[in-house]
């Protein structure tokens, strides 16, 4: 965008051009499909979510606890070296109203989603999910104590929604 | 001196940058390599090696999308490079071409950034949602736009910041970027106007957030020698840093993207800068949401954590203020193609601290600016300092 | 809360999932051009480098070797040779053809590239053999590569 340029190239079309046939174009529609390996850490923790419990590990030499748990800590670089268990309730640390859904569709009931600080992990260490039962959402705030709530045991395949969502606790 | 020989850009080019432009991605890379080349003055043969910088395959919906936008950028029989990380591709590029240079491999290094996101239908979203764990968060539904959701909202609550206040940013980069020629979304709205929008994922609203695009830059890096041939008005790439974090999100506090910070300490430290907002005239933060502007700022130690609004406010951030801003209109009022839109900004500073900006033109004879671009799930920063 | 017993290490578990996305290319500025001739003129056009005299089949915008804007355009013909081919015996998802296919990379003479394409009406083939352009009806053409249906041996 210099002074000394006079003219910027790019031939400008609308989207309607497409549906007119004002520009000629290809289509493709790629079939790609996966089967992602969980690895070491994700399996047990896909295993425990499965019974109902949320797992962390522990590295020793920077004290942490860390969830979704991992196999080396990103820090020291060190294998980690413990498992534990951390509860399933927590602070929401930050959370978002969206009225967009995964596909950018408009929603009319709002999904409400949330980093989750889970109680007995280390400071700041948190996983995403759903708010649900929070009556108006402008209600919810930040700070706000959480609790997971499970499918039942049976309609449970160790996956992170075995955890249907997160319901704020009255205290 | 870093490196073993001192690099300039000589010249720089971009295209419209548009929500759906006819071009396929080569004709787009070639149009902006083409005319930073005029611009310089030069042929494709004086080019010895060319870097690429294109955010993902899944946007322009070509496997290998490096290697087959190479022709584009003058790469044919050259030694190339592409490089890629998110949003950060446009500065990290320009880093990339620094390496080429510096080291003294090559005197001459075409730096080319292109995007096509149009490509990808009906929206880009679906190539956005891949970049989440597929175990872990993609099953919660996750949209994009809900990371900076998140990130906003954290950093509204640390600093107790009202949407007043980051809709002004939104409104300064859309009014900057009538003054700009290839700009998408160029307008003159209201903090009102901002704070009407729909409403996407609160806290963020239509207004708060740039389009997607397709578009292409490209800039001319050479070594001294080769600079004082060309050209009278080299502008020094005097500091480079970059930095990355983990993509484990969930686990860090996003009011503050410390990874910027450390990408801004290391540029300012081979630039020899000590005191950032006294010694840059101008800065080009990266602003695909209006909070990100301010997130930035205080990232890169412009100003300390939770002032970046007030400044703002203040107008310190105008093109006749102080610090002046994202004189370009930024990717709120440019466009946001996205390795395209960082390489955007870097070319903005070089031609505002040359005096050509024309009616975008901060005053007062700039001679050290500031481009930065932040990527990936929130994890990225690339840092350049330019000084003329 | 103490630990249960740690699972079996083998148990690694996998995610299923796949990859949501839909494309539109646009043609491009030298590729509508292009796709244009051969649906409205049934025509293979090529673009000359004024610097390098290369003509470029597809023809595109700029000329690589030189980045020199390629403006001139050229009718290339509808004969051309095969350069290479191969026997293809499986499809795109890897199940068994009906009958073996022949794909071949056509060029054109005095021209720089070339298309890769289907041969047809015969089963012989060699490097070199001079084959033919057969065009599909001009109201079947859809500005597409496969406006072309195949190649045939020239005489």
């Amino acid at each position: 965008m210099s002074i000394k340029i006079k003219h910027f190239p790019g031939e400008e079309i609308e989207t309607k051009d497409f549906r007119e046939g004002k520009v000629l174009f290809e289509s493709f529609h790629p079939k790609a499909k996966y089967a992602w390996s969980a690895g070491i850490a994700i399996s047990r923790f896909l295993e425990e979510l499965k019974n109902g419990r949320i797992i962390a590990t522990t590295c020793s030499k920077c004290k942490r606890i860390m969830v979704p748990p991992r196999i080396y800590c990103e820090k020291c670089f060190k294998p980690t070296d413990g498992w534990t268990y951390v509860k399933d309730t927590g602070v929401i640390n930050t959370f978002s109203v969206s009225f967009l859904a995964a596909d950018a569709s408009r929603l009319k009931e709002p999904i409400v989603v949330a980093i989750i600080n889970l109680d007995g992990a280390s400071e700041g260490m948190g996983i995403v999910h759903r708010i649900e039962e929070y009556g108006d959402w402008r209600e919810i705030k930040i700070g706000m104590r959480v609790k997971a709530v499970w499918k039942p045991p049976e309609e449970r395949v160790g996956a992170i929604t075995d955890i249907k969502y997160f319901k704020p606790l009255k205290e | 001196m870093f490196g073993k020989k001192r690099v300039a850009i000589v010249g720089a080019g971009v295209t419209l940058f548009r929500r759906n432009l006819k071009e396929t991605g080569k004709e787009l890379a070639y149009h902006a390599a083409k005319m930073a080349l005029e611009q310089a003055g030069m042929e494709l043969r004086d080019i010895q090696s060319v870097v690429m910088g294109s955010a993902p395959d899944a946007f322009d919906g070509v496997h290998m999308k490096g290697e087959y936008l190479a022709d584009g950028a003058g790469a044919y029989h050259k030694p190339y490079t592409r490089v890629y990380v998110g949003g950060g591709t446009g500065v990290f590029a320009p880093l990339a071409g620094w390496w080429h240079v510096a080291s003294g491999q090559f005197d001459t290094c075409l730096v080319v950034c292109e995007e096509k996101m149009s490509s990808c239908y009906p929206h880009p979203q679906y190539a956005f949602t891949t970049i989440f764990d597929p175990i872990l968060e993609r099953p919660i539904g996750m949209n994009l736009i809900w990371i900076f959701a998140l990130e906003m909202h954290r950093y509204m609550h640390k600093h107790n910041i009202k949407k007043e206040d980051i809709a002004l940013v939104s409104v300064k980069n859309k009014r900057n970027a009538l003054d700009n020629p290839i700009a998408q979304l160029a307008a003159n709205i209201t903090v009102e106007d901002v704070l009407n929008s729909e409403i996407m994922a609160w806290p963020v609203q239509r207004l708060d957030v740039s389009p997607t695009s397709d578009g292409a830059a490209a800039a001319v890096l050479v070594s001294e020698d080769v600079a004082k041939e060309v050209t009278d008005n080299p502008v020094w790439i005097d500091g480079v840093g970059w930095c990355i974090d983990s993509t484990h999100w969930t686990n860090r506090d996003l009011y503050y993207p410390d990874y910027v910070e450390y990408a801004a300490r290391m540029a300012y430290k081979m630039a020899g800068i000590k005191n950032p907002p006294k010694e840059i005239d101008v800065a080009e933060p990266y602003d695909p949401f209006d909070y990100k502007e301010l997130h930035h700022m205080e990232g890169l130690l412009l100003c300390k954590k939770g002032e970046a609004p007030k400044l703002t406010r203040e107008g310190v951030t105008q093109r006749d203020g102080d610090l002046p801003t994202c004189p370009s209109g930024g990717l709120l009022g440019c466009g946001n193609p996205i390795a395209a839109a960082g390489m955007m900004k870097v070319c903005e500073i070089f031609w505002q601290l040359r005096g050509e900006a024309g009616k975008r033109q901060v005053p007062g004879d700039p001679r050290t600016g500031v481009a930065q671009a932040w990527g990936d799930l929130m994890q990225y920063g690339s840092v350049i300092v330019l000084r003329r | 809360m103490s630990l249960e017993k740690i699972t079996n290490p083998f148990n690694a578990r996998h995610w299923i999932g796949h990859m949501e996305a839909d494309y539109r290319y646009t043609l491009g500025v030298a590729g509508e051009r292009f796709f244009k001739e051969i649906k409205e003129k049934g025509r293979i056009m090529g673009a000359k480098c004024p610097v390098c005299g290369l003509i470029f089949v597809p023809p595109r915008l700029y000329c690589e070797k030189c980045f020199a804007k390629l403006d001139e355009w050229v009718d290339v013909g509808k004969c051309g040779y095969i350069y290479t081919y191969t026997i293809v015996t499986i499809d795109v998802d890897g199940k068994k053809l009906e009958r073996p296919q022949i794909y071949a990379l056509i060029k054109f003479e005095g021209a720089h590239g070339g298309l890769i394409h289907k041969i047809g009406e015969t089963d012989k083939v060699c490097i070199g053999m001079k084959v033919e352009a057969v065009f599909k009806p001009p109201s079947e053409r859809k500005a597409s590569i496969n406006d072309i249906a195949y190649f045939k041996p020239a005489e």
